[in-house]
């Protein structure tokens, strides 16, 4: 490796103060004595104001509905979408390109575009104010993004592995079952976990199905976080460090999965 | 031993067999909703009088002259266009940055992610904080005037398109890097041979062979940013004077706070096409440097 120039040691510095400056003044915010944000600097830090949304708000509640839809979504995506991206991969049928470009376009869609015929759906068979209810229209950007990346890693299994496993007497599905799902665990992790991120960060859907506050998720509590008098910016910060440490740890640790996950269709095709 | 033939047509059955719970999945949550989405919109439906009548065309006639449609239609492609372009300038060189050997590469890689994996929600809340205007750190930063970042008409759409480029960024530019990835080295020593600079290198080998790449970016991210909500909403609602309210975010108001569900669908049916159009532009677009090379 070579020792940087001078000219990429600076843009290095002003990317990471520009990526992560505003992240750090979260985290500083957070830890601010709640009587003292309109001083410049804090006196001293403090862990006031997680303490005052972990035990004073119902904001745990909040994480675990959070938890619930994105792993509902996760489950769901996978068992169905597993099984799509296999046979996209590896066998011969009609459609499977047009398949493809219609869940590429289905992720496009403005998610406005979908809301009141949902919301009326969803209305009607009484699954409005649910988290199970939820689950279901989050598959309108999960299951493209599922379908995308793990027929990519179903193609990159060898097709003999396919054919053997044919040739020993199993039927595609078996094939599939037995052979091709436990090696393409590498791609159903990458792929659970954008599912994951992506439902956990979802807004829109959850902010127009849910009305009861107690299910709320973390995104909407979050914009919905007020007090009486004025913005409790110590505690909405606090909240969103709270919301957003898994992720970044996941991210962090899965790197390299979710750089290759989020290109893997892209780059293909 | 099973009849070639016959294993054929079973492994095509099984094929149609595994792919239906997804083509179900995504008829029942996307296609169809469109099409009602479209009927919808051909009502008149409010939805707290369950007042429900066919009035054909009407709410598409009300549309073309409805002054706030085409305001937030004009916000809406500013906001994307903006956005975007900034984000494509500013990926290019993080993602020259990103492919770069030097230490400390793989902190700024984790690092540039971290504005992604955030929710989009706390992204803008993050930075209403920072914008706010008496205790707001970019207020104490910099010089002069105290500015009302979020509540002055002007300022307010250019702060939600800064949240933007800040939270997209690295998205693009991990885009713009696997382009980067595919083009051969080969390409670079010969230049490097025949003592090109490396802006010239930058501007005849690099910067062309990333066409598609930056093709592929602007198709996804203008769609994307096209149907903006969570940060808009969180940060302004829309405001002030309705000057950032995009076509998402005057759709959502007309569906849930107004309860018209006959204009609303009208409003985000409108909202689909736009995003229709502009795809069908950058798919012309990339089909003509396909068919280029």
């Amino acid at each position: 490796m070579k020792r940087p120039g001078l000219g990429t040691a600076l843009a290095v510095v002003a990317f990471l103060t520009f990526f992560l400056g505003p992240f750090c003044w979260q985290v500083l915010t957070s830890l601010w004595p709640d009587g003292e944000l309109t001083r410049p600097w804090p006196s001293h830090l403090t862990l006031e104001n997680y303490a005052s949304v972990l035990w004073g708000r119902p904001f745990l509640r909040v994480v675990l509905n959070s938890l619930v839809v994105a792993a509902l979504t996760t489950g769901f995506c996978l068992t169905v979408g597993a099984a799509a991206a296999f046979a996209l991969a590896k066998l011969e049928f009609r459609g499977k390109g047009l398949l493809l470009s219609a869940a590429l376009a289905v992720s496009m869609f403005p998610p406005i575009a979908t809301v009141s015929p949902l919301y009326l759906i969803l209305r009607s068979v009484g699954l409005r104010d649910s988290l199970v209810g939820l689950a279901l229209p989050y598959a309108t950007f999960a299951l493209p993004l599922t379908l995308w990346v793990l027929t990519s890693f179903f193609r990159a299994l060898p097709d003999e592995l396919y054919r053997a496993a044919r040739v020993d007497g199993c039927t595609p599905f078996q094939a599939f079952r037995q052979v091709l799902l436990p090696l393409a665990a590498p791609g159903l992790a990458t792929t659970a976990i954008l599912v994951f991120i992506f439902a956990w960060n979802e807004f829109l859907y959850a902010l127009t199905f849910l009305s009861t506050p107690e299910k709320r998720t973390v995104p909407v509590a979050i914009s919905l976080f007020a007090s009486e008098y004025r913005e409790p910016w110590g505690e909405i910060a606090a909240a969103s460090v709270v919301a957003t440490l898994p992720l970044v740890a996941l991210t962090v640790l899965f790197q390299r999965r979710i750089v290759s996950g989020l290109t893997a269709g892209a780059v293909k095709e | 031993m099973m009849k070639p033939r016959g294993s054929l047509a079973r492994e095509r059955r099984q094929a149609y067999l595994l792919v239906a719970p997804a083509v179900l999945v995504l008829g029942g949550v996307a296609l169809y909703p469109i099409l009602a989405a479209v009927w919808l919109s051909l009502h008149r439906f409010i939805l707290v009088f369950g007042e429900r009548r066919f009035t054909g065309l009407e709410n598409y006639a009300y549309l073309l002259g409805d002054s706030r449609f085409w305001a937030a239609l004009g916000n809406t492609a500013y906001f994307t266009a903006v956005a975007v372009t900034v984000e494509l300038v500013l990926a290019v060189p993080l993602a020259l940055l990103l492919q770069k050997a030097f230490p400390g590469r793989g902190l700024l890689r984790a690092s540039v992610l971290v504005p992604w994996a955030i929710p989009t929600v706390v992204s803008a809340r993050l930075w209403a904080w920072m914008f706010n205007p008496e205790y707001g750190v970019i207020n104490r930063l910099l010089p002069g005037q105290d500015i009302n970042w979020l509540g002055a008409p002007g300022y307010a759409l250019h702060a939600a398109i800064l949240v933007d480029v800040w939270k997209t960024t690295p998205f693009v530019a991990l885009l713009v890097l696997a382009g980067l990835q595919g083009i051969s080295e080969d390409l670079y020593k010969a230049a490097r041979v025949d003592g090109a600079s490396p802006w010239r290198t930058f501007v005849s080998i690099t910067l062309p062979l990333l066409k598609p790449a930056l093709l592929l970016a602007l198709l996804f991210r203008s769609l994307d940013a096209f149907r903006v909500f969570d940060a808009i909403y969180v940060l302004t609602e829309g405001g002030p004077a309705n000057t950032t309210e995009t076509l998402s975010i005057y759709a959502y108001k007309t569906l849930m706070r107004s309860g018209d569900f006959g204009y609303g669908s009208t409003l985000s049916v409108a909202t689909f096409l736009c995003v229709v159009l502009l795809a069908a532009v950058w798919l012309r677009l990339l089909g003509r440097e396909e068919a280029a090379r």
